[in-house]
């Protein structure tokens, strides 16, 4: 009860705040929808081999994906905004209040979780023109997966922000371990057209299996063994993620 | 109001964190219920990490402590519930007002939204935010920041306030400003602690210092009390290069004379009667053909104290 109190309480205020800082709004907004109207138009040739021959079944390929590394890479790249949160001393103010340190962690993951899904929802309005169609009750599951994608990788970001000895090193780290995540688990282009070494390597990768359940969503294929098994996995390493950086939140003394 | 045992904190450093700096070395103190006690040192002396121990924020590798009743290891929460803290550089964001960060501190104490916003309210009146309150945080001065920052501090009514270095970077209007809001929550039956490295502040503000230095507390006393345990007074002889060392040889023996220290630019004399001794200090001076620049008679002050337990000025540490 007083973590949930505690936070709703938290994620207003850091909704506030976005709210007040425009800028990302607007940057939040333009970046997909430049992702979609002028990366997509290459994608009709490329994706021929996966059986993709319109516009309307490129898009079914595309848009998960690029939905997933919105998520991945978005949720990664929030911790940045912590660190400016720790050098103005409102963690340690917050840190000194009964408040629970879980909900300092959750109030702002959702925050940026909610974020996140305002873009995917952004996203995937503007690729209906093009030819997009899903069924809403797998685009509901595809948003549930997305949420739970977006909670864990800024749960992560949080975690390392609170880690490292000194902010410089943010940058390169968050870089080293987004670069390889993105690539092998195929959120712009299917592994399916990856060679086999490459595709026994992204197995190992459980964003690959998150993207693949997105795609099964997307294809109308809700059923398929690949939407629970992504969803099992991404749940089970959000909580292992949010875990974690609770701890630290309650431990971390910078 | 605070009694602490043999607090200690050590920290890894160098370059693998294999070696350790004990940045707190068994502290025992006893801080009495509203009083403003002061830790007074030099920076990196562990006044700050006492005081963070104290605030719940880092946790203590040894020894015990009660704050205001509360175990500081078995019961952190009570500890949090009963003190209001301060960091040194504040803690407010940028883009909202004073009086939204008064009534998300008053939230964060578990208030309801209609209670946070009196106790909010209450808090601008009392220490005078009206003029700024609902400006966003961005555009203070740091007198104005400073006092939201112990506003919010206060915000849930603590029975003790930990303020670390409270006036730092203030101009003397503001500092005069938050002396007199710490001597306002005093009056309220408030305890105060405090950091700082200056002398003054140690001296005008607080009734109980102690003085630290290598994780330790070298002495610990009222101002008055300590400085009365340097004896008399202290001379300043200014002295051309190379006169010191001569005219320290003839002063030895003086009766007067307690103990004699090399000053920035000559001596510093510690004696009984300082006015009454300088016109004989300064013959026998003479006696070596030696004749000082200037000559200042001084009250002791803290300075001397922490000078005479460990040889070295917090001004010049």
């Amino acid at each position: 009860m007083k973590l949930a109190r505690d936070t709703w309480l938290v994620f207003q205020r850091q909704v506030l705040l976005m709210w007040r800082t425009p800028i990302w709004i607007v940057v939040g907004i333009t970046q997909p929808v430049f992702y979609l109207l002028l990366f997509a138009p290459l994608l009709k040739q490329v994706l021929k081999p996966m059986g993709a021959s319109t516009y309307a079944e490129a898009y079914q390929i595309y848009v998960p994906g690029l939905l997933a590394v919105l998520c991945i890479f978005g949720g990664l790249y929030t911790g940045f905004s912590l660190l400016g949160e720790l050098k103005a001393g409102i963690i340690e103010r917050s840190r000194v209040t009964p408040v629970s340190r879980l909900a300092l962690l959750l109030g702002r993951a959702l925050r940026e979780t909610l974020g996140l899904l305002v873009q995917a929802v952004i996203i995937t309005l503007v690729a209906l023109p093009f030819g997009l169609r899903v069924e809403p009750l797998s685009l509901l599951l595809a948003y549930v997966l997305l949420a739970l994608l977006a909670l864990m990788t800024s749960a992560v970001s949080y975690g390392i922000a609170l880690a490292l000895p000194n902010d410089a090193a943010m940058a390169p780290v968050v870089n080293t371990v987004a670069q390889p995540i993105g690539l092998l688990s195929g959120v712009l282009l299917p592994l399916a057209l990856a060679p086999v070494w490459l595709q026994k390597v992204a197995e190992w990768n459980p964003f690959y299996w998150a993207v693949e359940g997105m795609r099964a969503l997307f294809s109308g294929r809700p059923g398929d063994s690949v939407v629970w098994q992504g969803l099992l996995i991404v749940a089970v390493l959000t909580a292992a993620a949010v875990s974690y950086s609770a701890r630290l939140f309650s431990a971390r003394i910078r | 109001m605070i009694e602490t045992k043999g607090l200690r904190k050590s920290y890894p450093s160098g370059k693998h964190g294999r070696t350790v700096v004990d940045a707190v070395r068994g502290i025992d103190l006893d801080v009495r219920a509203g009083e403003i006690f002061g830790f007074l040192g030099p920076n990196g002396a562990g006044k700050t990490t006492t005081l963070r121990m104290l605030a719940t924020l880092i946790r203590p590798d040894g020894g015990a402590a009660l704050v205001a009743g509360a175990d500081l290891l078995t019961d952190p929460a009570g500890v949090r519930r009963r003190i209001g803290y301060v960091a040194q550089g504040g803690g407010t964001a940028d883009a909202v007002t004073g009086r939204e960060e008064l009534v998300m501190q008053a939230r964060m104490y578990g208030s309801r939204k209609a209670e946070a916003l009196r106790q909010a309210a209450d808090a601008v009146a009392a220490f005078e935010l009206a003029e700024f309150a609902d400006r966003h945080c961005s555009t203070y001065s740091g007198g104005q920041r400073r006092r939201v920052d112990i506003a919010l501090g206060v915000i849930h009514s603590p029975k003790v306030l930990f303020l670390d270095e409270p006036t730092v970077g203030l101009d003397p209007a503001s500092r005069g400003q938050v002396w007199a809001e710490i001597e306002r929550l005093r009056t309220g039956g408030m305890t105060v602690v405090v950091t700082t490295h200056y002398l003054d502040e140690a001296d005008a503000l607080c009734d109980r210092v102690a003085i630290v230095d290598h994780g330790q507390v070298v002495v610990e006393g009222t101002p008055e009390a300590l400085k009365r345990e340097i004896s008399g007074d202290v001379v300043l002889l200014g002295l051309a290069a190379g006169e010191a060392g001569p005219a320290a040889d003839a002063l030895r023996g003086q009766r007067s004379l307690h103990r004699l220290e090399p000053g920035e630019d000559g001596l510093r004399l510690y004696l009984d009667d300082g006015a009454a001794a300088v016109p004989q200090l300064l013959s026998v001076l003479n006696g070596a053909g030696i004749v000082p620049g200037t000559v200042q008679l001084q009250r002791p002050s803290l300075d001397d104290v922490f000078l005479a337990r460990t040889g070295r000025s917090i001004e010049q540490s």
